[in-house]
């Protein structure tokens, strides 16, 4: 096997066709993962410049850069991109695409078709935000609550709520491709517990994202509903109930934390094994508590609500439910830990990711357990506290991991090797840009700061100063990690099949970049997962 | 230079508590933050590769890990369960001594009233080392009153009465926010908190201000005497108090049990006896017939405050 030095490129899905069509109407799951890679980085730019705008605003405690109703359309932008069209479809749409047929040795997912769909779907969902933003913003924090949302705000919120209403179809069309892939379509001797964790994780996402996702969708039609149309369903003054609204938002999208962090945690999983030879510690722990956390996650949402006027008996129940989720999720990173344990590491740029993933998620999930008590979370709720802590759950967390994922098949999705020194780089400012940004916030929290503020109390200002500071440091990095990988883009050696030396059909089966048909003829898995003893993986680079 | 303030006041014993709990939690943080830090860069550096050829042992998965990393969390975070529920709880029923404040949020303010009627705007004046008794509601959209000294925060929601109390043990001045996203203006409803010595309390609130000038306050700024008035022109004719009457007895009722048509109990308080102006056909007292139509069009809120007020001032029952 030597690829690189072929002067007539082998067919691959890259270069099996090269026009606008070819793309458009492609039903290949590889292009499809390419496409949402593409629109998926263009929200997150987008977001991110919201967030780089209101940063420098809240540098001092003083109005100077922006007007509270534009500081207030920045944040719910910023907010509402980030999570529905980035965080949510971000593993799922671009890695999940690309990696769940090639991973159980499939030609493709169960309806590509549909597949397909679910881009569009995404897209239109994306164009009716965009046109909310562009018609004048909208201002009601990405949470909607009512009945500021569906009464008294003077913005797009019909526009907003309906692009986040369509794009909810593509998660549950997605999910449920995968999940019929996952059961039907797995090659011969791949059994359930020979999968890459990768594929549990996006197994138990698919199955949240199928039973939570129409809720979201329920309740945005009512909020358009009332706001449109009059109905009396959240507004006191027609007989509605706002705490009503709470309840079904957040009975979405808490699991929705999980929609977004459990992917992550596959993409971990695999970069970890891969850089420390090691089979994942744990391995059927590992990938039954993803399915664990998915299950006991649909029943933690009011945790969201202590101070919301909720039964105090019901957030008793909430407050211990959200205490016994953690439990897995601190499992797994006991197991990530002991995975490295004797292990033979290598400190590649994806390693650098996850292993920063790891810290940065812990302090995100600890940070949790100050939300889940009770009288603790009554001073902390909607405060700078709350933004610190899912920011390291987001950002440190997911973010961090799709990263790895990134930087892991990189080469596997284009062919390519990006510099591995400034990928490094990218990934060392990343980690302290982010820290930078965050951390002042839990403290500014804990004094006291509410979230959504445009001017505040001077006793703030040194925290906000440090977290502008500290985004733009972050931004540096993010500009870093683009610029490497995009470079490589241009490099004309092919990197060849397995450069990690990697287990996974993905590396020893397929090419890369892959066959339109992701392998050469029949798979056949006779190996258990992550079998780092297997002298075939070292010889087939 | 002023030092950098990295903490809250402490402005009252439960903030204490509170604060022994976050310090409880913030050791369990950083004790398991620092132990898996430590480990990997440990790992990555001990175990290292070394040449290209290293091939690692697989190691078997023991069950000890599984074991004891869900049992010690899982004793670690029953405690900040326990110990958080137990603050929350005890700290929800205000005292029978409370001083009770009326609190109404709206875009982008807040409207506090005393008890002998003194309203005030965005400030509240409170006595030191007196239980103070939030009752609080909005006129449009969700607040969140946000007392960070004090560590007490409780929305502020449309169409029902909230409650919060809190009990300041020093003079001082302290912030109030709304924590809640309101709209445009939200970061401007803030607040200050004055608890003053009981004398100069007792002084502050027997004047008001007319035109500049400390006058005394006068009976028609008792919201209680108002609600005397507007319940004997609309709803004395029904509810006489006295057998055979249309309507159950209210006046010294407040804060009672009440048995309802449909064999329920119902606690007679600010929402039920709001609902019951407003929706009066929802909780039917036992005995009496759904005769009652809504007042909703014809007292406005705060008439209804007003009402409510009276009937607490009336009220026999101790317990609230």
């Amino acid at each position: 096997m030597n690829e690189s030095v072929q002067s007539e490129p082998k067919l691959n899905y890259l270069n099996a066709g090269n026009t606008v069509k070819s793309w458009l109407l492609t039903v290949d799951h590889k292009r499809i993962g390419v496409m949402y890679l593409v629109s998926i980085v263009f929200f997150f730019l987008i977001g991110a410049s919201a967030a780089a705008l209101f940063r420098l605003e809240l540098a001092t405690a003083l109005p100077d850069v922006v007007s509270n109703d534009t500081y207030n359309k920045l944040f719910t932008m910023h907010g509402i991109l980030m999570v529905f069209f980035f965080l949510i479809p971000a593993v799922p749409g671009v890695l999940g695409n690309f990696l769940v047929p090639i991973m159980i040795g499939a030609k493709d997912v169960a309806f590509p078709r549909l597949n397909l769909a679910s881009w569009y779907i995404y897209m239109l969902g994306g164009s009716f935000t965009l046109a909310a933003v562009l018609f004048g913003g909208i201002d009601t924090g990405w949470t909607f609550y009512t009945p500021y949302s569906s009464v008294y705000a003077d913005s797009n919120v019909i526009l907003a709520g309906t692009g986040v209403f369509i794009t909810g179809f593509s998660s549950i069309l997605t999910g449920l491709n995968f999940i019929v892939t996952i059961h039907k379509m797995r090659a011969p001797g791949m059994r359930w517990m020979r999968l890459p964790l990768f594929i549990w994780a996006q197994y138990a996402t698919s199955i949240i994202n199928i039973l939570g996702t129409p809720v979201l969708a329920i309740t945005l039609l009512l909020v358009v509903f009332e706001r449109g149309l009059g109905f009396g369903i959240f507004d006191p003054a027609r007989g509605g109930d706002p705490i009503l609204y709470q309840h079904l938002f957040w009975f979405y999208s808490h699991p929705a934390v999980y929609i977004m962090i459990l992917p992550g945690f596959g993409v971990v999983s695999e970069v970890l094994a891969c850089f420390s030879r090691k089979r994942i510690y744990g391995y059927e722990f590992v990938a039954i508590s993803s399915l664990a956390i998915a299950g006991i996650g649909f029943f933690v949402w009011g945790h969201h609500m202590f101070t919301s006027t909720q039964s105090e008996y019901a957030a008793l129940i909430f407050s211990i439910l959200s205490f016994i989720v953690g439990i897995p999720t601190s499992i797994k990173i006991f197991n990530w830990t002991a995975t490295l344990y004797k292990g033979s590491i290598e400190l590649s740029a994806p390693m650098l990711y996850t292993l920063g993933f790891i810290g940065l998620f812990m302090v995100g999930g600890l940070t949790g357990l100050f939300l889940a008590t009770m009288a603790v979370d009554v001073h902390l709720h909607d405060t700078y506290f709350v933004v610190a802590h899912f920011h390291y759950v987001m950002v440190g967390g997911m973010m961090m991991a799709w990263l790895a994922g990134m930087h892991f098949w990189w080469p596997k999705i284009f062919g390519k090797m990006y510099n591995e020194f400034w990928a490094k780089v990218g990934s060392v400012v990343i980690f302290f840009g982010f820290n930078f940004t965050f951390f002042p916030q839990f403290i500014a929290g804990y004094m006291g700061m509410p979230r959504r503020y445009h001017v505040y109390d001077l006793t703030f200002q040194p925290f906000q100063m440090l977290s502008t500071a500290g985004a733009f440091f972050m931004g540096i990095g993010l500009i870093i990690c683009l610029v490497t990988l995009v470079a490589s883009l241009f490099k004309k050696e092919n990197c060849g099949r397995n450069p990690w030396k990697a287990t996974g059909l993905e590396w020893t089966k397929a090419d890369s970049p892959p066959h339109p048909h992701n392998f050469d003829g029949p798979v056949v898995v006779d190996v258990e997962a992550y079998d780092y003893t297997d002298e075939r993986i070292y010889q087939d680079a | 230079m002023k030092a950098v303030k990295t903490a809250p006041e402490v402005a009252s014993i439960y903030a204490h508590q509170v604060d022994n709990l976050y310090a409880y939690l913030l050791g369990v943080s950083i004790f398991f933050t620092v132990v898996i830090c430590a480990l990997i860069i440990f790992f990555s550096v001990r175990y290292r590769r070394q040449s290209d050829a290293d091939r690692p042992e697989a190691t078997k998965d023991g069950k000890l890990l599984e074991i004891l990393g869900s049992v010690i969390p899982f004793i670690l975070v029953m405690i900040m369960f326990f110990w958080g529920a137990k603050l929350y709880f005890d700290a929800r029923i205000p005292p029978k001594d409370a001083i009770e404040v009326l609190v109404t949020g709206k875009q982008w303010m807040w409207k506090l009233q005393h008890p002998n009627g003194k309203r005030e705007i965005n400030d509240l004046h409170v006595p030191v080392g007196v239980p103070i008794k939030l009752t609080m509601t909005s006129e449009d959209v969700i607040h969140s009153f946000y007392l960070p000294d004090f560590r007490k925060k409780m929305d502020v929601v449309p169409g029902k009465y909230s409650q919060m109390w809190f009990l300041p043990e020093k003079t001082g001045t302290y912030n109030i926010f709304c924590a809640e996203y309101c709209g445009t203006e939200h970061s401007l409803m803030v607040g200050k908190l004055i608890v003053m010595e009981q004398q100069e309390y007792a002084e502050w609130l027997s004047h008001r201000m007319v035109d500049g000038v400390a006058a005394p306050i006068v009976a028609s700024d008792d919201p209680a005497e108002a609600g005397k008035q507007i319940f004997e022109s609309n709803c004395m004719v029904c509810h006489t108090g006295k057998a055979g009457s249309i309507g159950p007895h209210m006046v010294d009722k407040f804060g009672s049990m009440r048995q309802l048509e449909n064999g329920e109990e119902i606690l007679m308080d600010d929402n039920y006896v709001r609902n019951s102006m407003i929706n009066p056909n929802e909780h039917i007292a036992k005995g009496y017939p759904a005769a009652m139509t809504s007042f909703k069009g014809t007292l406005n809120p705060k008439q209804m405050n007003q009402v409510i007020a009276y009937l607490k001032s009336q009220s026999t029952e101790a317990a609230e």
